[in-house]
């Protein structure tokens, strides 16, 4: 691996018979990344189990029950690594009752990739999987049109599909998407370019993982240093030293800054930016660094350091596209804990706004129940303020979670609109 | 002009810490597991990092199973004093003693499983809220499902089915008295980002991992060392090879490779060329297709 090769997260959504254990085992097993023990493991679990050939998704699936099910339930992380870049799979199961679980997986990735089979083009489950795309506003889209070699690799079916999906995703908020005609089974266009499909002057699946340009998914403008911690030592050698230690959610700090420190407002300038023993000349997302000011002012866990002429909105009423994750409902004016980077707070759902039928994109104004896997826009209120930035411009300034004081439960994620 | 991204070890190490002062700032009682092996040493050295001009704010504690290799154990005690932490150890031998476990019997006798035991004493008798291990997602199939931060019920159970959503870098570690917490900063490192890490920063490692001449038995495939716990079977016999160790368990469990890695490059070369999973000698592991999230379900590490 070279020093400059980067780090890509991407997501795959989708049930068995999609082809997706297919794809993530062909991803795998091409970039040597599973093993001859793994592969011995699963030959004879599918032997027992009377499968014609290996069932890729005894790979994928961890846990005892999704092997007995043979169901995809939970987020499994997979990582594979080539020569160009390390990639982290969140493999997420794709029927609807798991919204959820896809909406968890999704919320770092920089690339979604949705299957659809070449046979059938556009389904429900599509637009499902495009919508929380666009939702948890992951950066790219690549469309793996899968199972070609069932439609004899044919232009004009994977031309149909794309016009299909153009259809779709013009009503949503989606950038960058790719299309790819392939067959994970066969390996046309996954790792090696099809020579079935002449007709497709694009890169393959893994070409386009590997060169994707990724570095600007990080908001590089508005600089935002949510505080974690302080460190003071307690040794003779560092007694003055008072550290804020936190991992950048944006933005580009240097020593020399003019920062203000929200909620108070105090301002200050920043003094040096340590990264452990070394001093560094700037720091940007996702660093975790720890920044020393020039002025000794009353800072902890919760506030947020940013540059003075670039501020967030500090408020206590917020709207947010809210992701309900917990079996038991929504209940309108209970109490939550709220926590919106290290800052936590109080909150209360005023308001149920619409709920979204996430088939068909439909407003729902009438419904105010909140169901687990639903999504709804809601208006919040905090008891202190919090210093946000909207999703679309900022992933971590813009995500809050909601936790129920009596489980402790994480029972909802939202995006601030 | 600066290029403004991190490459891939960089966003790890920077995830890592993220994670350590996470666990610091919502935990009252955490301790990191420490074990000796290249994993959890690892662990120690980002939590340096993540503290630093501090030391590490919180201890270090040792499941002790009495059948170590005794360079883990002097690597343990070198470690606590270079960082000046305080050590908490949990020993499996009291526990057996006290008559919390039975010893197993038999040539596979392995005390790999009374460790729960001691390990979730250790943790009531130390009131730790968190535990911070050095587990990899990309271990084992089970780990591939487990959280940054994981929930252990007031029995010290995992429940896979019930685990909190992570949702972008929002950690929720609340929890009732008399639950506790793991946290994993390293879930998303593979083996080969660790060996890859370990040669950069030029991390000490005990030597086992080092290629050496040792005397060992031939036992279902790999090679296990010669110990005072070893009882041989007649048709087996013990030989010197040049073996070097890839994970470090108990020395009754975890069987060697013949290696001519001596140095960190070689064992980065060797590591990138394996074909077999880590976990692969660890006879703990070969019981049964769910025998570590059985394990884990129970309050393995």
């Amino acid at each position: 691996m070279l020093d400059n090769n980067q780090l890509l997260r991407f997501t795959t959504a989708g049930s068995v018979d999609d082809g997706k254990s297919t794809l993530i085992g062909r991803l795998l097993y091409d970039s040597k990344s599973i093993f001859e023990d793994q592969i011995a493991a699963i030959e004879k679990t599918s032997k027992k189990k009377g499968h014609d050939g290996v069932d890729m998704a005894l790979f994928t699936d961890g846990l005892r029950d999704e092997r007995e099910q043979g169901i995809t339930i939970d987020v499994a992380y997979r990582y594979f690594t080539t020569p160009k870049r390390k990639f982290i799979i969140a493999d997420t199961p794709g029927h609807i009752q798991y919204t959820r679980n896809m909406v968890t997986g999704a919320s770092t990735a920089n690339v979604a990739t949705i299957l659809i089979d070449a046979r059938h083009g556009v389904i429900e489950q599509t637009k499902r999987h495009t919508f929380i795309a666009s939702l948890l506003q992951i950066p790219h889209i690549i469309v793996c049109i899968n199972k070609m070699d069932l439609v004899d690799y044919s232009e004009e079916v994977f031309n149909r599909i794309v016009g299909e999906f153009e259809q779709i995703a013009s009503k949503m908020l989606v950038t960058d998407v790719r299309f790819i005609p392939m067959s994970a089974l066969l390996g046309d266009n996954v790792v090696n370019k099809s020579e079935n499909m002449p007709w497709y002057q694009g890169a393959p699946m893994l070409r386009t993982l590997e060169t994707m340009h990724i570095s600007s998914d990080i908001n590089k403008i508005d600089a935002r240093f949510p505080v974690q911690t302080v460190l003071r030592p307690q040794s003779d050698e560092h007694r003055d030293y008072r550290g804020y230690a936190g991992r950048i959610a944006s933005g580009i700090f240097r020593p020399g800054d003019d920062i203000t420190v929200m909620p108070s407002g105090f301002t200050s300038k920043i003094k040096s930016i340590d990264e452990s023993e070394r001093e560094i000349e700037e720091a940007f997302a996702p660093m975790s660094v720890s920044i020393t000011l020039e002025d000794d002012i009353d800072i902890s866990r919760g506030d947020m350091i940013v540059r003075s002429n670039n501020k967030p909105e500090a408020s206590q009423d917020i709207e947010v596209m809210l992701c309900w994750l917990n079996d038991s409902p929504a209940k309108p004016r209970a109490k939550y804990s709220i926590r919106h980077t290290s800052n936590e707070q109080k909150a209360m759902i005023k308001e149920i706004v619409y709920k979204v039928d996430i088939n068909t994109f439909d407003r729902n104004t009438v419904d105010k129940s909140l169901n687990m896997n639903e999504i709804s826009k809601v208006k919040i209120r905090t008891t202190k303020p919090l210093m946000i930035d909207s999703y679309r411009e900022n992933r971590t300034t813009g995500s809050v979670i909601l936790i129920d004081d009596t489980t402790n439960e994480t029972v909802a994620a939202g995006m601030i609109v | 002009m600066s290029k403004y991204y991190l490459n891939y070890l960089d966003e790890l190490e920077s995830e890592a810490i993220f994670i350590l002062r996470e666990v610091w700032a919502q935990f009252q009682n955490p301790v990191i597991l420490f074990s000796g092996g290249k994993d959890s040493i690892l662990v120690a050295h980002l939590a340096k990092k993540a503290f630093y001009p501090a030391k590490i704010p919180f201890p270090l504690m040792h499941v002790d199973t009495g059948h170590n290799f005794p360079e883990t154990i002097d690597f343990r005690d070198k470690t606590i004093e270079d960082l000046g932490v305080q050590l908490i150890v949990g020993s499996v031998q009291e526990s057996i003693d006290d008559g919390r476990v039975a010893e197993e019997k038999g040539k596979n006798a392995t005390r790999n499983s009374l460790q729960i035991t001691t390990l979730l004493d250790a943790i009531e008798a130390n009131k730790v809220d968190c535990a911070i291990g050095g587990g990899r997602r990309d271990e084992e199939k089970a780990r591939a499902k487990e959280r940054f931060f994981s929930h252990r019920d007031d029995f010290g159970q995992w429940d896979p089915k019930n685990q909190r959503p992570e949702l972008w870098n929002i950690f929720n570690g609340k929890h009732f008295q008399g639950e506790h917490f793991r946290a994993f900063p390293i879930s998303n490192w593979t083996e080969m980002d660790v060996w890859n890490y370990i040669k950069r920063e030029n991390i000490a490692i005990p030597s086992l991992y080092f290629a050496h001449e040792r005397e060992v038995v031939r036992r279902d495939g790999t090679w296990i060392p010669n110990s005072e716990y070893l009882i041989l079977e007649d048709h087996e016999e013990i030989v010197t090879k040049k073996i070097r160790f890839r994970t470090l368990g108990d020395i009754t469990i975890t069987g060697g490779d013949e290696s001519d890695a001596d140095t960190l490059e070689k064992i980065a070369l060797e590591v990138s060329g394996m074909r077999q999973t880590e976990r692969g000698n660890r006879s703990d592991d070969k019981r049964s297709e769910s025998a570590m999230e059985d394990r884990k379900r129970q309050g393995y590490f």
